[in-house]
């Protein structure tokens, strides 16, 4: 009698145990599953003002939480829907290639070991933010450049290619130095400013974003040498090309409506525009009037609309966050329109 | 139940527990091959290609990821061991101090005890590291002539020079584990009957020399055991050290997961080397252990 009691919830256990491991059905993509529980789970990372930042009423807000918005706009028709995790570095591909999150938006490097099938094997969108590794100094310090920081010891954070463009840099010099490595940004500020290192080093656009915090920023500088490319891009798992198609086409939209000169302000507008005028085509096509675009990538045809409506173009969200006018500014400078001496373009909508 | 059921019932759990780790297993391949990953150590041997504030043995970024894991854990190595000395030291002293007929010295030992114990260690790591060695002066100061000389950037102890991270690091573990090891000897030294104290006072011994030749090696049985899991706790608690900046095992293996992609191979090292080192702790404690007992049954 107690064997039969036991065996039952035993058994089932096994069963349950045993499910962890069946793989996945093919062809289904992470797209599908977005859509049929009508939210995006998207990983950030939560501590960099300007990127994505906690406000006082405990929302999330910043350039990488924007792109979060008008993903979950594509996808779901709505910018709100969706559920942020934010993760620390090292979590984040773990929580990726787990399926805790349907993609990352968390100021990730775009590099080939990440990017190959040999490496960490994800999907990469467009670039949403062209960065570079810098090092902040004291202005008293008197330290100008590299050279000048020859044995000295340089406050670093963890689980992120920022140890490697150090040394990089430094082997290159031949110079030697010291890195103290700490988990987190807090930590490599709290390390720096109570001067137990001569410099710290960060992503550029992170150094900007925790200077604008510190007591006295214009006692900081950040050294002209930039010690290595950060374009940084959202992401998702790799194998899943209609996840990534659709990410890809999302940021091009932004770009693309930023080129086409569409806003949030005038979308309502241009839409009008381009049902009432046949042979606006290319404006049509963009805004889904005519043609299928967006049943090609699997969203609805009217996806840029939806995108355009929550967040803007690309430049809207950059100055909302970035421009000169917010907490956080930092020139748009590689970021710009190709036509505006900066490096972004979109494909054709076509 | 007679025999035979009895031995019925020990092939059924066998063979229940041989599924479930069966199924465990079988679990972590499948899912390895579904995300592609599949178990590889080749990146062991690859240049590791990031430089350390610390490393006991020569290190250059140009070495392997495996020398780099190394240092790590010689790194770890090392501060669990001069916290395994300096708790012990601060423990038995504090333990004995509660026991103590000087009643400034119990209330000090309580105080200790009570106000360390409550305060979580993370917390303590990081007053320790970035409130009381990071508010020293970038200076050198030696408050005690040539035998210590202090600094934000390093201290130096008759001769030796430590960095803050290591200091933070050795002194957090060594106070908060002493805490919970003077709990460890009060107890002890309470298991011994209260005559054998009257007996050794009465006699005309002095405390201390009573507390060493009568009262503690009765109480070290009762000891031994509870101390080796406060040495242990002490060894994995070492961990926090990468939140101030120390480049123990744990950091380094952030690290190299994190440039590698190899999370899996890079955990299950880290367990392994965290389970060998255990297992030297409890070893020795184990020997330890036996000799006190075998002395014992001599007497």
């Amino acid at each position: 009698m107690k064997v039969r009691l036991l065996a039952l919830p035993l058994v089932s256990f096994l069963f349950i145990l045993n499910g962890c491991a069946t793989l996945g059905e093919g062809g289904a993509s992470r797209l599908d599953l977005i859509k049929r529980r009508t939210e995006l789970r998207c990983g950030v990372s939560g501590k960099i003002p300007g990127f994505s930042f906690l406000q006082r009423d405990g929302s999330f807000a910043g350039l990488d939480v924007d792109i979060c918005r008008a993903f979950a706009a594509a996808f779901t028709g709505s910018p709100d829907q969706v559920q942020y995790r934010s993760l620390t570095a090292p979590e984040r591909f773990t929580a990726l290639r787990t399926g805790e999150i349907d993609l990352l938006s968390r100021n990730t490097t775009f590099n080939l070991s990440r990017d190959a099938a040999g490496g960490n094997g994800v999907s990469f969108a467009p670039v949403v933010f062209h960065d570079g590794q810098g090092l902040l100094v004291k202005r008293s310090s008197g330290i100008s450049n590299l050279n000048n920081l020859k044995g000295k010891t340089i406050c670093v954070g963890s689980g992120t290619t920022t140890e490697q463009n150090l040394n990089d840099a430094f082997q290159a010099k031949g110079i030697d130095y010291k890195p103290i490595k700490y988990q987190d940004l807090n930590q490599v500020i709290a390390g720096y400013l109570q001067g137990r290192c001569s410099a710290m080093t960060s992503d550029r656009s992170q150094l900007a974003a925790a200077r604008s915090g510190f007591n006295n920023p214009d006692q900081h500088v950040i050294l002209p040498e930039v010690l290595s490319k950060e374009p940084l891009a959202p992401l998702a798992a790799g194998g899943d090309q209609r996840l990534a198609d659709a990410m890809r086409w999302v940021i091009y939209a932004l770009i693309a409506a930023e080129e086409l000169g569409i806003t949030q302000e005038n979308i309502g507008n241009k839409l009008a525009e381009a049902q009432s005028r046949p042979q606006l085509t290319q404006l049509r096509r963009f805004l889904g009037v005519e043609a299928d675009l967006g049943q090609k990538l699997g969203l609805n045809n009217d996806f840029i609309v939806k995108v355009i409506q929550a967040v803007g173009n690309y430049g809207e969200i950059y100055d909302r966050h970035l421009g000169p006018k917010s907490a956080v500014p930092i020139p748009r400078g590689l970021n710009n329109l190709y036509s505006n001496g900066g490096i972004l373009t979109s494909p054709p909508f076509q | 139940m007679n025999r035979s059921k009895r031995w019925w019932w020990q092939v059924i759990i066998v063979i229940g527990l041989l599924t479930v780790m069966g199924i465990l297993i079988n679990n972590l391949a499948v899912n390895l091959i579904r995300t592609g990953l599949g178990l590889s150590f080749d990146w062991l041997w690859r240049p590791a290609g990031f430089a350390l504030s610390e490393h006991p043995l020569p290190y250059q970024s140009s070495d392997s990821t495996a020398w780099a894991l190394l240092m790590g854990w010689l790194n770890s190595l090392r501060v669990i061991f001069a916290g395994i000395v300096l708790a012990t030291l601060l423990g038995v002293s504090t333990g004995a101090a509660r026991r103590s007929l000087n009643p400034l010295l119990r209330q000090i030992a309580a105080l200790y005890v009570g106000f360390i114990r409550q305060i979580p260690l993370l917390l303590q790591l990081l007053f320790w590291y970035f409130v009381a060695f990071l508010g020293l002066p970038s200076e050198p100061f030696a408050p005690l002539g040539a035998v210590i000389h202090l600094s934000n950037q390093g201290i130096s102890l008759l001769g030796v020079t430590l960095s803050v991270e290591f200091a933070a690091v050795l002194l957090g573990l060594s106070v908060f584990t002493g805490a919970s090891i003077a709990e460890v000897v009060r107890g002890g030294l309470d298991s011994v009957p209260r005559g054998q104290w009257e007996a050794f006072r009465s006699l005309g011994m002095t405390e201390g020399l009573g507390l060493r030749r009568i009262v503690l090696p009765q109480a070290l049985p009762a000891i031994l055991p509870a101390l080796s899991s406060q040495y242990l706790n002490l060894a994995k608690n070492s961990t926090l050290a990468i939140a101030v900046g120390y480049a123990d095992l744990y950091a380094v293996s952030d690290t190299t997961i994190t440039q590698t992609g190899r999370a899996i191979e890079g955990f299950l090292l880290l367990l392994l080397s965290f389970l060998l080192l255990n297992l030297l702790i409890n070893g020795g404690m184990q020997l330890l252990n036996r000799a006190v007992l075998r002395s014992q049954h001599h007497h």
